[in-house]
C-alpha cells in the first residue's frame, strides 16, 4: 500500500493522522521537528545540549511534581461548584463539566466543601542528602554526560504513580530513600560508559523512562546503602533510521509514545502501539514491562512489535545479530529483556515494526442491557477473530462515570437529541439505566473495509441484544482513559483515593472474576472501617482468543480513616489475592515491580523463579541494577 | 470471622438466643387466613424467582452436562441425543416443582396437625433474622439435624411463617413411592435423589449440576441432611459428604463469592417415631413408606408430643472457613465444566467442615429434663426411688449446665413438678409404682416366650436410650476421660501420657458412634481435662490426673454412661473371636451378633440390652474395620469378613479394662 503513495499523499495522510491523534489526545500542534538521524555526539561539548523531545531534563518545569501530567492541566471545582479542566492541551481543556460534581458527591459521599489540599512546593528538608560516590562522580564528569543532584530532580525520579507514592508527595512526607543523583545519557554509548563506571565503583543504577510505573518499580530500596543513580533516558529520543522496505524503524529507547507517533506520522507511518500512558511512557519502559497497547488487535502488543533490542548490562551489550522476523535459536533472548523491569540493564535502542497510517478511522459504541450480554458479545467477536483495533466493555458504573464527563452542551438541539437517545434506550428498549453497559469500538483501515467490519461487529452485537449507540459515546470512552489520572488528582483534593489495576483471565471466568473481585473490595472496605461505599468498576479492555484483559478502578472516600493509604493497600492486596484465586494472572501489562513481588513464586513456580534468578546472577552479579523489582 | 464463631461455640459460656412459640399465634388466629396471607420473601441479591421449567432447561443446556453426555455417549456407543433424553428423564424424576399453592395447603394442614400434636413449636427469632440477612447476601445451604420425617415439613413451615424464601430439599427417592404424598412434597420444594448411584456418571452429573445451578443462581436456599438419614438413636450420625461437596464446589471454582452454611438444630421433646425406631434397631425391617402407612399414623394424632425447639445457628461462611486451608488457585488449571474428583486438600476440608457443622447442630439441641432422667434410669434398670431420682436429676442438671448443655428447664416450677410432668409425658416409657420409678416393659399379651419378653424389655431400653443419647455430646469427652481413669486406677497409673493413650484409644474406637472431629483428639482430651477440673471432679497436680473426694459421683456417673457402649463393643469382639465361622458374610453379621447377645442375656451372662441395637453393631464393626482388626473380602457376590482374632482379642481386653500398653498400641498402629 505504501509503495503506491507518492510523498504528497503521505503528507496528507500524515496530516490527517496527526489531527486525529490530537483529537483524542492533544491540542498542541508543534510538530515541526522532523526525523533527524543524527549520530550521538561523543565529544564532551556537544552532549550538554538538550534534544528537542517533549520531555526536558528538568521535567518539573512542565510536569507536576506531585501529581499526574502537565502542570497546566488539571481538574478543579470552580467557585460555582462546577468542575472544569484547565489548560489548552486536551479536548476537554477549558470546558466546564456540569454533571461531574453531582456524580462525584453521590458516588463517594464526598463533598466539595471537604478539601484535602496538597503541599504546594517540595520542602527540601524532607529529602535526605545525597550519598555521592566521589570517584564515580569524578569519572562521570570526565565523560561530559550531564547529571544533577538537586533535590527536585532526585525526588521527581524517586517514584512512579502508585497511590501511596503520590499521596506521600502531596502530604509532604519525609522520604526514606531517593536517588542520590540523576544522569541524562544522550545515546547508547553514553549508557555503556555509565554502566561501566557504575560497575567499577559499585554504584546502584535505576533506569528511569517515562516515570509512569504503577507497581512501585521506581521506588528506591530503602536498604540500599550504595549511591543510587537514576538513569533518565529521556534525552535518548531520536528515531535513528526508518526502513520503508521492511517497515521497521530503529529508535532510541528513551522516546516517549506521543513523540514516537508524531515523528513517525510525519513520514506517514505509525507503530499503532498506544498504551493509555502513551503521552508520557517511553519505548524502553514498554519493553521493560511488556506493555500492551489499546490497538493491539491490529498491531500487536510490544512483544509482537519489537524486531531487535539493544540493551546494556553489567556483562556487556546484549543484542541479536540479525533482524529476521522469526528465529529458532533457542529461547528468545528478547524475552529475558522484555519484562525484566530494569533489573538486568538498560534498553537503549529498539527496532520496531511500523505501519502506514490507516486511511480511515471510526469510533463506535454499542449499548447492552447487561454486563453479561456484553461479555458474551466480546467473547463471540474474539471467537470470530473480527475484533476491531480496539474493543472495550465498560460496566455500568464506568458508563455513568463517562457520562459525568460530558461537557456543557452548547446547543439545545444536541441536548434534545441526547434526551431522545436516552428515551429510546431506556424506555422503548427497556434497558435498565442501572444495568446497561457500553462497549466502545475503534475501527481502522481503508474506508470500505472499516464500514464492512463495522457492520459485522454490530451484527454480532445485535444477536446479544446490543444497540449501536453512536460514535460520540465511543470517543468519550477513550477520552476517559487519558484523563482518568488527572481525575485521581481531583479526587485526592477532596479526600478520595483511587487506583486502577489489571489482570488477564480465561473467557469462562471473566464474569465470576469481575463479580468476586468487586464484592471482595466492598467487603474488605467495610471490614476496615471505610465509612462510605467504595466505587468498584471494571472494564474488559482487551480480547484474546482464549481470554480477556480486565481493568479495575477502585476508589473510596477516606474521611474518618487514620491511615487511608494503608487501608487502601490492604484492600488492593486482598483484591489481588481474589484475582489469583479466580484464575486471573498477576499482571496483564502493569508488571510486577515491588508491589506484586510476593506472588511471583506462586505465579511462575519455584523453578521459574530460579531460572530468572540465575539469569540475574549471570548478567548482574553485583546487583548494579538494584531496583529489586520482580524477584 | 465466621470461623472464629465456629470455634467460640466450644466456649462453655456461649450465649444462645431466646425462643418464640410460633404456635401461639396459630391458636389465636385463623389458619385459613394464615395459609392465604401475602407471601413475598426477600431473595438473594433480588433475583427474580426462576420457574421450575426454566431451571431444568438451564441444567440440560449446561456445559457441565454436555461434557458428561458426550463422554457417556462415547463410552457406551449410544448417540448423544439418546443420552440427552436419558438425562432429561432423570431430571424429570428428580426435579422439584415448588408451587406456592401447595405450600399454602401444607401451611393450613400442618397448622392444624401441629396444634393437636405439640404444645409448642419454638423458634429462635434472632436466628431467623440472621438467616434473612444471609439469604440476601450469599447462597444459603440449610443443614438441619434429622430425627423425624417431620423435619423438612417443619422447616418449610417455619420459613413460610417468617416470610423467608422456601428451600428446595434433597429427599430420598423412597418418598416418591408414596404416590400422592410424593407429588405433594415435590410441589412443596422437595427434589428426589436415588439412595445409591455411585457408578452412574450421568445421574451424578445431572444431580450435581441441578443442585449447583440452584445454588449459583441463588434461586432458593438448598436444604439437605448432613446425616444422610434419620438418626434412629437420637445421636447425631457421622456426616455424609456427597451433597456438601457439591454445594461447596462453586465457591472453590469462583462461581460464587461465598456460600453460607446454616446449621439448624431441631429438638423434639418426644419423637413421633420413638418406638418404631427401637423396633427397627432390633431387626424389624423398616416399613416401606406408603401413603396408607402414613394414614395409619393418624393414631399418633391423639397423643401429646410435648414441644419442638428449632434453633437456627449462626451462618458459617465457607469462604472464612477455607481461608488458609484450601488454595483456590489450584482450580485454575482445569476447565471448570469437566467433573473432577476433589483434591485431597479439599476433601479433608469438606470432611472437617461437615463434622464441625454437625457439632454445631449438637450444641444447639435443646435438652429436656427427661433426657437427664432417662440417663439416670438406664443406669438403674431395676428402678429407683422417686425421691432419689429427683435428687439425682437436680444434681445432674447442675453438672449439665456447667458443661454448657442447652437445657430447657422450666424456670419457676418446683423440681418435683418438673420430674412428675416429665414422667407423665413419657408414661409410655417409665412408670411410677408406689414411690419406685422404673422402665415400662410392654404389657405381655398372653403367654410369652423368654425371647419375646427380652425383646419387649429391649424396646423400652432402646427407646429410653434414645433420650439419654441426646445428652451424650455434652458429657462425651469428660466421660471418655473418666473411663480412661477408671481403667488406669486398676493398674495404678494416673500420669497423663498413659491416660491420654487410653483416651485416644477410646476416641478412635467410638468415632463411628459419636461426632468426633477428625484430628481433634488432643483438643478433645484437653477439653475433657478442663471440664473435669472445672467442676472439681479431678485435680491435675503436675503429671497426674487425680480424682477428688467430691469427684466420685461425677466419675461414676460418666463410667455408667459409657458402660453400655463398652459392653456392647466387647460382645461384638467376643462374638468375632469365639463364635464367628470362617466364611461369615457381611449380611449374616448383624443377625448373628444379635442371636449371640440374646443367648448371653438369657443365660444371665449379660445385662446390656443395647448391644441388640443394629446401630451399635454396625458402628462396632466399622471401628474394627478401621482398626484393621477385621477385613472385608469380596468373594463372588458376597462380602466376607476376615477376622484377625489376635487384634480383636486385644481390643476386647482393652475395652474390658486392661490398660493398653505402649506395645499393644504401637502394634495396632
Amino acid at each position: 500500500m505504501a509503495s503506491n503513495n507518492n510523498s504528497s499523499d503521505r503528507q496528507r495522510i500524515a496530516q490527517q493522522r496527526l489531527s486525529r491523534i490530537a483529537a483524542h489526545l492533544h491540542k498542541h500542534e508543534d510538530g515541526n521537528s522532523g526525523i533527524i538521524a543524527k549520530e550521538c555526539k561523543i565529544d564532551a561539548t556537544g552532549s550538554t545540549e538538550e534534544n528537542k523531545g517533549t520531555v526536558p531534563r528538568k521535567r518539573q518545569e512542565i510536569m507536576k511534581w506531585n501529581g499526574w501530567g502537565y502542570s497546566d492541566s488539571k481538574f478543579l471545582f470552580n467557585k460555582k461548584g462546577q468542575a472544569e479542566f484547565t489548560g489548552k492541551r486536551y479536548r476537554l481543556s477549558g470546558m466546564t463539566l456540569p454533571s461531574l460534581q453531582d456524580w462525584f458527591e453521590n458516588t463517594f459521599g464526598a463533598s466539595v466543601k471537604h478539601k484535602s489540599p496538597a503541599t504546594p512546593v517540595l520542602n527540601a528538608s524532607v529529602v535526605p542528602p545525597p550519598r555521592l560516590n566521589e570517584a564515580f562522580v569524578e569519572n562521570l564528569k570526565a565523560t561530559g554526560i550531564p547529571f544533577s543532584n538537586e533535590a527536585e530532580d532526585r525526588v521527581f525520579r524517586a517514584h512512579g504513580h502508585c497511590l501511596h507514592e503520590i499521596f506521600a508527595l502531596r502530604e509532604g512526607k519525609k522520604f526514606e530513600r531517593v536517588p542520590d543523583m540523576v544522569v541524562w545519557p544522550n545515546c547508547h554509548n553514553d549508557v555503556v560508559k555509565i554502566v561501566e563506571l557504575a560497575c567499577k565503583h559499585n554504584v546502584c543504577l535505576i533506569p528511569y523512562g517515562g516515570g509512569t510505573s504503577v507497581t512501585s518499580a521506581l521506588e528506591c530500596p530503602p536498604e540500599e546503602t550504595r549511591c543510587i543513580v537514576s538513569l533518565d533516558t529521556s534525552q535518548m529520543n531520536r528515531i535513528l533510521w526508518l526502513d520503508e522496505n521492511n517497515l521497521v524503524a530503529h529508535v532510541e529507547a528513551g522516546i516517549i509514545g506521543q513523540d514516537l507517533e508524531r515523528l513517525l506520522n510525519e513520514s506517514g507511518y505509525c507503530t499503532g502501539h498506544e498504551p493509555d500512558s502513551m503521552e508520557f511512557s517511553s519505548l524502553g519502559g514498554w519493553v521493560a514491562t511488556r506493555a500492551s497497547g489499546m490497538k493491539k488487535n491490529v498491531y500487536g502488543n510490544i512483544e509482537d512489535l519489537v524486531i531487535h533490542i539493544k540493551a546494556v548490562t553489567p556483562r556487556g551489550v546484549i543484542e541479536k545479530s540479525c533482524q529476521g522476523p522469526r528465529t529458532s535459536t533457542g529461547p528468545d533472548i528478547h524475552h529475558f529483556i522484555l519484562g525484566s523491569e530494569g533489573t538486568l540493564g538498560v534498553v537503549t535502542e529498539v527496532t520496531m515494526k511500523i505501519r502506514p497510517i490507516p486511511e480511515y478511522q471510526k469510533y463506535g459504541s454499542v449499548v447492552f442491557p447487561k454486563f453479561e450480554a456484553g461479555v458474551a458479545c466480546l467473547r463471540e467477536v474474539a471467537k470470530q477473530r473480527c475484533a476491531p483495533a480496539s474493543i472495550r466493555l465498560m460496566d455500568n458504573k464506568q458508563f455513568h462515570f463517562g457520562h459525568a464527563l460530558k461537557p456543557q452542551v452548547s446547543s439545545i438541539f444536541t441536548h434534545f437529541v441526547e434526551g431522545l437517545k436516552k428515551f429510546y434506550i431506556t424506555k422503548l428498549k427497556g434497558f435498565d439505566p442501572h444495568q446497561l453497559v457500553v462497549a466502545t469500538l475503534l475501527f481502522e483501515g481503508d474506508r470500505e473495509r472499516v464500514l464492512q467490519h463495522e457492520k459485522q461487529v454490530y451484527d454480532i452485537a445485535a444477536t446479544f441484544g446490543g444497540l449501536a449507540a453512536g460514535e460520540d459515546n465511543g470517543q468519550r470512552g477513550y477520552l476517559l482513559t487519558f484523563v482518568i489520572a488527572y481525575l485521581r488528582d481531583l479526587g485526592m483534593d477532596y479526600c478520595v483515593v483511587a487506583e486502577s489495576f489489571e489482570t488477564s483471565v480465561p473467557w469462562d471466568r471473566v464474569l465470576d472474576l469481575c463479580q468476586n473481585v468487586k464484592e471482595r473490595i466492598i467487603r474488605e472496605c467495610k471490614e476496615r472501617g471505610v465509612q462510605f461505599q467504595p466505587l468498584t468498576s471494571c472494564r474488559v479492555t482487551q480480547t484474546y482468543d482464549s481470554g480477556a484483559c480486565i481493568y479495575f478502578y477502585f476508589a473510596f472516600n477516606y474521611r474518618g480513616l487514620a491511615d487511608p493509604v494503608h487501608t487502601y493497600e490492604q484492600v488492593e492486596h486482598a483484591a489481588r489475592e481474589e484475582i489469583l484465586a479466580n484464575g486471573g494472572s498477576l499482571s496483564h501489562h502493569h508488571g510486577v515491580g515491588k508491589l506484586r513481588k510476593e506472588w511471583m513464586k506462586d505465579s511462575i513456580s519455584n523453578v521459574g523463579v530460579g531460572m530468572l534468578k540465575s539469569v540475574k546472577e549471570y548478567v548482574d552479579p553485583e546487583n548494579i541494577f538494584g531496583n529489586r523489582n520482580l524477584l | 470471622m465466621a470461623s472464629k464463631t465456629l470455634y467460640s461455640q466450644r466456649d462453655p459460656m456461649l450465649k444462645r438466643d431466646c425462643f418464640e412459640d410460633i404456635l401461639e399465634e396459630r391458636r389465636n388466629s385463623s389458619d385459613l387466613k394464615y395459609a392465604l396471607r401475602c407471601y413475598a420473601p426477600v431473595l438473594y441479591k433480588g433475583v427474580t424467582p426462576c420457574k421450575a421449567n426454566m431451571l431444568k432447561n438451564i441444567v440440560l443446556q449446561s456445559d457441565q452436562l454436555h461434557y458428561v453426555i458426550n463422554q457417556v455417549s462415547q463410552e457406551s456407543g449410544e448417540a448423544p441425543d439418546i443420552i440427552q433424553e436419558e438425562a432429561s428423564v432423570i431430571l424429570e424424576e428428580m426435579a422439584h416443582r415448588l408451587q406456592i399453592s401447595t405450600v399454602r395447603c401444607f401451611a393450613f394442614a400442618l397448622s392444624k396437625a401441629f396444634k393437636t400434636l405439640f404444645q409448642h413449636v419454638c423458634v429462635n427469632e434472632e436466628g431467623i433474622q440472621r438467616l434473612q440477612q444471609a439469604i440476601q447476601e450469599h447462597p444459603v445451604v440449610l443443614l438441619p439435624s434429622h430425627r423425624s420425617y417431620m423435619d423438612f415439613l417443619l422447616m418449610s413451615y417455619i420459613l413460610y411463617t417468617y416470610d423467608l424464601a422456601l428451600p428446595v430439599i434433597a429427599a430420598g427417592m423412597d418418598f416418591m413411592g408414596m404416590k400422592f404424598v410424593g407429588e405433594m412434597l415435590r410441589m412443596s420444594g422437595a427434589f428426589f435423589i436415588r439412595r445409591s448411584f455411585g457408578g452412574d456418571k450421568l445421574y451424578w452429573a445431572v444431580f450435581s449440576e441441578y443442585v449447583k445451578t440452584m445454588l449459583r443462581n441463588g434461586f432458593a436456599p438448598i436444604e439437605f441432611f448432613l446425616e444422610g438419614t434419620r438418626s434412629r438413636t437420637c445421636k447425631s450420625l457421622t456426616p455424609k459428604l456427597g451433597l456438601l461437596n457439591i454445594v461447596i464446589e462453586p465457591f472453590f471454582k469462583g462461581e460464587v463469592f461465598d456460600v453460607n452454611l446454616v446449621p439448624v438444630s431441631i429438638s423434639y421433646e418426644r419423637i413421633l417415631e420413638e418406638s418404631l425406631y427401637a423396633r427397627e434397631l432390633l431387626g424389624v425391617p423398616k416399613p416401606k413408606e406408603s401413603t396408607s402407612g402414613l394414614l395409619k399414623a393418624r393414631r399418633i394424632l391423639s397423643e401429646d408430643y410435648g414441644s419442638i425447639h428449632v434453633y437456627f445457628g449462626q451462618p458459617v461462611s465457607v469462604r472464612s472457613l477455607a481461608q488458609g486451608k484450601v488454595n483456590r488457585s489450584t482450580y485454575n488449571l482445569f476447565p471448570r465444566h469437566i467433573p473432577r474428583k476433589p483434591m485431597e486438600e479439599t476433601q479433608s476440608f469438606v470432611n472437617d467442615t461437615a463434622y464441625r457443622i454437625v457439632r454445631l447442630q449438637e450444641d444447639n439441641m435443646v435438652l429436656k429434663p427427661w433426657v437427664l432422667m432417662a440417663s439416670l434410669l438406664l443406669q438403674n434398670l431395676e428402678g429407683l426411688e422417686l425421691s432419689v431420682l429427683t435428687e439425682q436429676t437436680v444434681w445432674l442438671r447442675g453438672l449439665a449446665l456447667s458443661y454448657a448443655a442447652f437445657l430447657d428447664w422450666p424456670d419457676q416450677a418446683p423440681t418435683a413438678k418438673v420430674v412428675s410432668s416429665s414422667l407423665a409425658l413419657h408414661r409410655g416409657l417409665a412408670c411410677v409404682s408406689g414411690d419406685r420409678v422404673s422402665l415400662v416393659v410392654g404389657e405381655p399379651l398372653g403367654p410369652v416366650t423368654p425371647e419375646e419378653a427380652l425383646f419387649n424389655r429391649a424396646v423400652s431400653v432402646l427407646s429410653c436410650a434414645s433420650y439419654r443419647n441426646q445428652v451424650l455430646h455434652v458429657f462425651l469427652r469428660p466421660a471418655m476421660l473418666a473411663v480412661a481413669m477408671h481403667t488406669a486406677a486398676s493398674s495404678k497409673k494416673s500420669e497423663w501420657p498413659g491416660l491420654y493413650n487410653c483416651f485416644s484409644f477410646l476416641w478412635d474406637m467410638f468415632s463411628n458412634d459419636f461426632i468426633l472431629c477428625p484430628g481433634d483428639t488432643v483438643q478433645d482430651f484437653e477439653e475433657a481435662c478442663y471440664l473435669l477440673v472445672k467442676t472439681g471432679a479431678v485435680q491435675m497436680p503436675q503429671q497426674d490426673i487425680v480424682m477428688t473426694d467430691i469427684g466420685q459421683p461425677t466419675l461414676s456417673f460418666f463410667n455408667g454412661l459409657l458402660e453400655p457402649f463398652l459392653q456392647g463393643y466387647q460382645v461384638v469382639c467376643r462374638y468375632l473371636c469365639e463364635e464367628a465361622s470362617e466364611g461369615l458374610t457381611e449380611k449374616q453379621y448383624i443377625p448373628a451378633v444379635r442371636s449371640f447377645a440374646v443367648k448371653l442375656i438369657l443365660a444371665g451372662n449379660l445385662r446390656c440390652y443395647e448391644v441388640l441395637s443394629s446401630d451399635m453393631q454396625k458402628n462396632a464393626l466399622a471401628a474394627l474395620l478401621r482398626m484393621d482388626a477385621v477385613r472385608k473380602v469380596k468373594v463372588a457376590d458376597q462380602v466376607t469378613l476376615i477376622v484377625n482374632k489376635m487384634a480383636v482379642n486385644s481390643i476386647d481386653d482393652i475395652l474390658g479394662g486392661k490398660l493398653p500398653t505402649q506395645k499393644a498400641l504401637l502394634a495396632r498402629l
